[in-house]
């Protein structure tokens, strides 16, 4: 269906979604708000926050973009043995291995350069490669359910599975961080 | 294709969009890393920060969407001095839309920060800066995602991919520029900065 190009059509069809992932993302919020003191204590830890969470949103977006090709191409069964399937959770989680040590090192560079890290270089890459890998996994099976979701209640997953996925794992980008930080710290 | 097939194709096609959007992300901490005082000054502000953000992803990546699919269906041209009042429509709309959800975050997050005796900043205060900061982001962000999707669309790009890559990575950087530009001007305003 086509959304007209009025204001009232595009709210309509947009706000009651936007709400409700305003609502999620206020969950990780909180989370963040839970460990303030520790993220302001430690400034490389709180440059990570942003990137942490865009990317678990991107390897969520990404593999949910190309398992949504495939479910319209035909191409992708539910099955773990599927190439498809087996091979894009393969890559979601090379990708991840791939970004998160640049990612740790490169916010500890910037912390140092800017408000000076505190905590040693080789901290910040643990917790980013460790949350990033833990991340990988969770992307991979939200995305899956997600997508078999919108399958079976025979949703368009373009829709519905993208938006879904990108801010769960906006979410659990959060609170996988909140976890290590704890577990490392 | 064999599984290794589909992971190397994948990982290849995921890469330019992943390194992107983490440089944008990394940009956008280093911001957040410096405003230590305005989150001591502001309680209850670090608490908006996911949700401020998203709505910029969420917001900025459906009008840029909608004027790919636009330009797909022939019902808008791409140039920018002759749009249409379509495009206006669209982009008035995102701007409103990015303004509610900005302002019922803050909303949402002062209630529960009171609720549970966290002490929050005064309400008008979160409401003022979810709303400038939603302004001054929306202006940037709405005028970047037309001006790069006609610009792709023209030099033959497909629009869709050039979307998400540019709406995760500006929003983020922007998004936390105009939020901290839109706490100082408040908190100044407050005569507290």
């Amino acid at each position: 269906m086509q959304t007209d190009w009025t204001v009232r059509a595009i709210t309509r069809a947009m706000l009651p979604v936007l709400l409700a992932l305003t609502l999620v993302e206020i969950g990780s919020g909180l989370v963040l708000g839970s460990f303030e003191k520790e993220l302001l204590r430690s400034p490389s830890l709180l440059v990570l926050v942003p990137v942490t969470i865009g990317t678990a949103g991107n390897l969520g977006s990404i593999l949910a973009a190309r398992l949504s090709t495939a479910f319209h191409l035909g191409t992708l069964s539910f099955d773990p043995t599927d190439e498809t399937l087996a091979g894009n959770a393969v890559a979601t989680v090379a990708l991840s291995a791939t970004v998160f040590p640049l990612i740790g090192l490169g916010a500890w560079v910037l912390a140092e350069l800017t408000t000076g890290a505190r905590l040693s270089p080789a901290t910040v890459v643990v917790v980013a490669v460790l949350s990033g890998l833990v991340l990988s996994v969770l992307a991979v099976t939200v995305t899956v359910i997600a997508t078999y979701a919108a399958y079976r209640f025979e949703l368009d997953p373009d829709d519905v599975v993208i938006p879904a996925v990108t801010n769960v794992c906006d979410v659990l980008g959060v609170v996988v961080l909140f976890l290590v930080v704890g577990l490392i710290l | 294709m064999t599984v290794r097939e589909v992971a190397t194709r994948a990982y290849r096609e995921g890469i330019p969009a992943l390194a992107a959007s983490a440089v944008g992300g990394l940009l956008a901490g280093v911001v957040l890393g410096s405003m230590d005082a305005e989150f001591r000054a502001v309680p209850g502000l670090l608490v908006l920060v996911p949700a401020l953000l998203a709505t910029r992803g969420n917001v900025y990546g459906s009008l840029g969407a909608r004027v790919a699919t636009g330009l797909h269906q022939g019902l808008v041209d791409p140039s920018v001095r002759d749009a249409d009042p379509r495009l206006f429509r669209a982009v008035a709309a995102a701007v409103l839309n990015g303004l509610i959800a900005s302002t019922f975050a803050a909303l949402v997050a002062f209630a529960i920060l009171g609720a549970i005796g966290a002490g929050p900043a005064p309400l008008s205060m979160l409401v003022a800066i979810a709303i400038l900061a939603g302004i001054l982001s929306g202006v940037v962000l709405s005028g970047l995602v037309v001006v790069v999707v006609f610009a792709g669309y023209r030099r033959g790009y497909n629009p869709d991919t050039l979307v998400g890559p540019l709406v995760t990575t500006a929003g983020d950087v922007f998004g936390v520029a105009f939020l901290l530009l839109a706490v100082r001007i408040v908190l100044a305003a407050a005569g507290v900065g």
